[in-house]
């Protein structure tokens, strides 16, 4: 068994299925359909609510809870989208997640290489210190991690929030990465380090570039899970300049409560970008996932 | 790369602390690791290289996971408003009164039920939707998409949304007047008697897609030859989906159900946005976590809330290694609770 073979044969599969393939598939029975329409049906509802909502007046809620916009009033976001507090709130939630998204893979790839490639005494006790921390999600330590950030100053303040997710995030993403590095060919190291090739130098030139899908994934899951994270901000920002979105809806609602239409319509502006994120990667996200559960 | 069944996944090796992630040329378990070390000692130069690539990392992971946590067992010895350093030594009085508190006992007993309704209603269901998504169809890209919006969309607006939706007057109740269900009766989706059960709804419908997308990921780690020689033989698609597909996934199964409970013990956001603060307990849905929340830093109440943490930590941590060598033992041997039992 050798671990050239996984990295090509798992690509092509992935670029066929995306591309090639799609035509040729044949129809369901109608049964399959009329499962899966049920369930989709389940599964966008709520998300429809909030859409169509925001397109709705409050006297059309009221008398109809459950209807649909009638006459349609795209003034609510017209006007949630010219308020400065949405961008603001906006530009937050876009630093904290590029920030963590950039940092956990820096980080997270860097010492996935090293679980991966280097033999040393130590690197058991490494790995099962960042698998440890996949069974500790950021609920149990937020409490004494509140009073850590509050005595470095750092409450208030994005990198309170990002510093915290990187670290959290590392497991997920080390789980994710070292198998996509192991199974980089040893003798692409070893032709490389005969062309006078630096074990750090190979790291950028070759191990960046072969990890790409896991990278990918990674990132596109740590960018998502930033973007709505809530305990962390909840505790860490009280200051409302520093608000990311999922605090400024909460507060939105809070504000405005009675105005059910301006929150659904703040609501379901400040989801799209994640929700356009993911629907871009998700192909690529069940096939980065594959290493992590070889089963 | 071989597609053996036994071939411990990253995931559930990474749960074991076993290094062994692929059987590659490259997986040294920690046992080989060692014994060869004086042999090949790592030169000044890898050293540097190591410590250059993952210093950072388990810098930012000690600083920002391991300190707190142990901190967390040291202020939860303390009676401490949060300001100054803490002074106030009352030993286990913390423990004493949160072990003692009826209200944290209903909470650690909802964390409970909801642990087992979640594997026993999503399981089943996640395995059921991904083989029907696994299957080739056409329109099937479009489906995956729209089933995993609830997992993408953000508890707080999933949470908001919900929260509009279920009160006696909002839009389910509407709808169900509109179709003529029920007749005119409202049903009280949040109140305590439905609670649970809205509750494990909302769950089911927020993380029904990652489960979603596990199995369907683990699915194509199975060799299609498998179903092709099944079929050959006569085996019908349930057959194959029972004989093949079931145990071949049985380790991806085994990863989300860790995955879940532990999500089930740490569960926050979706009942404290949904049913608010001050809510939760009284409709029978409060949670370990929103306990915490409740009494810790937001009443002030520092060494109290950090004691609490301390308790969800330690559940956490006896579910997790009971369910590593109950469950994952089965497929990887050696977990961290007896890593010298070698196979």
């Amino acid at each position: 068994m050798t671990t050239a073979s996984l990295e090509a044969p798992r690509a092509k599969k992935n670029r066929s299925a995306q591309g090639g393939s799609k035509p040729k598939d044949p129809w369901g029975s109608p049964a399959v359909y009329f499962i899966a329409l049920v369930v989709v049906a389940l599964t966008v509802a709520p998300v429809a609510y909030i859409v169509l909502g925001g397109f709705r007046d409050n006297s059309q809620i009221t008398v109809d809870p459950a209807g649909f916009p009638s006459p349609w009033r795209p003034e609510t976001y017209a006007h949630i989208l010219q308020s400065s507090s949405f961008w603001h709130q906006f530009l937050n939630s876009t630093i904290a997640a590029l920030f963590t998204a950039v940092l956990v893979i820096a980080l997270g790839l860097s010492a996935s290489y090293v679980l991966a490639r280097y033999k040393f005494r130590g690197r058991g006790l490494m790995f099962g210190l960042f698998a440890a921390g996949l069974m500790f999600p950021i609920t149990v330590a937020i409490t004494p991690l509140f009073i850590l950030l509050n005595n470095l100053h750092l409450t208030n303040s994005l990198i309170g929030v990002i510093l915290p997710q990187v670290a959290f995030g590392l497991p997920t993403t080390i789980i994710i990465l070292v198998p996509f590095l192991q199974a980089i060919p040893e003798e692409i190291e070893e032709a490389a380090a005969v062309d006078g090739c630096s074990r750090l130098r190979f790291y950028f030139k070759m191990v960046l570039p072969l990890s790409l899908p896991g990278v990918l994934t990674t990132g596109i899951l740590t960018f998502v899970a930033s973007w709505n994270s809530y305990l962390l901000p909840l505790f860490v920002l009280s200051d409302t300049n520093s608000f990311t979105l999922p605090l400024g809806v909460q507060q939105f609602r809070g504000v405005h409560g009675s105005d059910t239409a301006a929150v659904l319509a703040f609501t379901s502006l400040s989801m799209i970008p994640a929700l356009l994120f993911f629907t871009a990667f998700e192909r690529r996200i069940v096939g980065g996932l594959q290493g992590a559960v070889k089963g | 790369m071989s597609d053996t069944p036994q071939a411990p996944s990253a995931l559930e090796s990474s749960l074991d602390g076993n290094t062994t992630v692929m059987g590659g040329t490259n997986s040294v378990s920690p046992m080989t690791a060692v014994g060869r070390a004086p042999r090949q000692r790592t030169s000044w130069r890898e050293r540097f290289e190591i410590t250059l690539l993952s210093g950072p990392a388990i810098l930012v992971f000690l600083a920002f996971v391991i300190a707190p946590v142990v901190a967390a067992f040291y202020y939860g010895f303390y009676r401490w408003k949060g300001f100054g350093p803490p002074t106030d030594f009352i030993g286990l009085h913390n423990y004493k009164v949160i072990l003692t508190d009826p209200e944290f006992h209903r909470a650690v007993l909802h964390n409970f039920e909801i642990l087992a309704l979640s594997l026993l209603i999503q399981g089943p269901l996640a395995i059921l939707l991904a083989l029907l998504l696994n299957r080739k169809m056409r329109g099937r890209s479009v489906i995956r998409v729209l089933v995993f919006v609830p997992w993408v969309v953000s508890e707080v607006i999933a949470g908001t949304g919900l929260g509009l939706m279920l009160p006696v007057n909002g839009a389910i109740n509407a709808l169900l007047t509109n179709m003529h269900i029920f007749g005119d009766v409202k049903i009280q989706w949040l109140g305590p008697h439905m609670a649970l059960w809205t509750l494990m709804a909302i769950l089911t419908w927020k993380y029904l897609g990652f489960a979603i997308i596990l199995l369907m990921a683990g699915l194509q780690n199975i060799p299609e030859e498998l179903y092709e020689a099944a079929s050959i033989d006569g085996a019908s698609y349930w057959q194959q989906q029972r004989r093949i597909t079931l145990p071949l996934l049985g380790p991806t199964i085994r990863i989300w159900a860790f995955l879940s409970i532990i999500g089930a013990l740490q569960l926050f956001d979706l009942p404290w946005i949904v049913w608010g603060e001050f809510n939760v307990d009284r409709d029978g849905i409060s949670t370990m976590a929103t306990y915490m929340a409740h009494y810790g830093p937001r009443t002030g109440l520092y060494g109290y809330g950090n004691a609490v943490a301390v308790v969800l930590f330690i559940i956490s941590m006896i579910v997790a290694v009971l369910y590593q060598r109950l469950v994952l033992s089965r497929d990887v041997d050696g977990a961290v609770t007896d890593g010298r039992k070698k196979r």
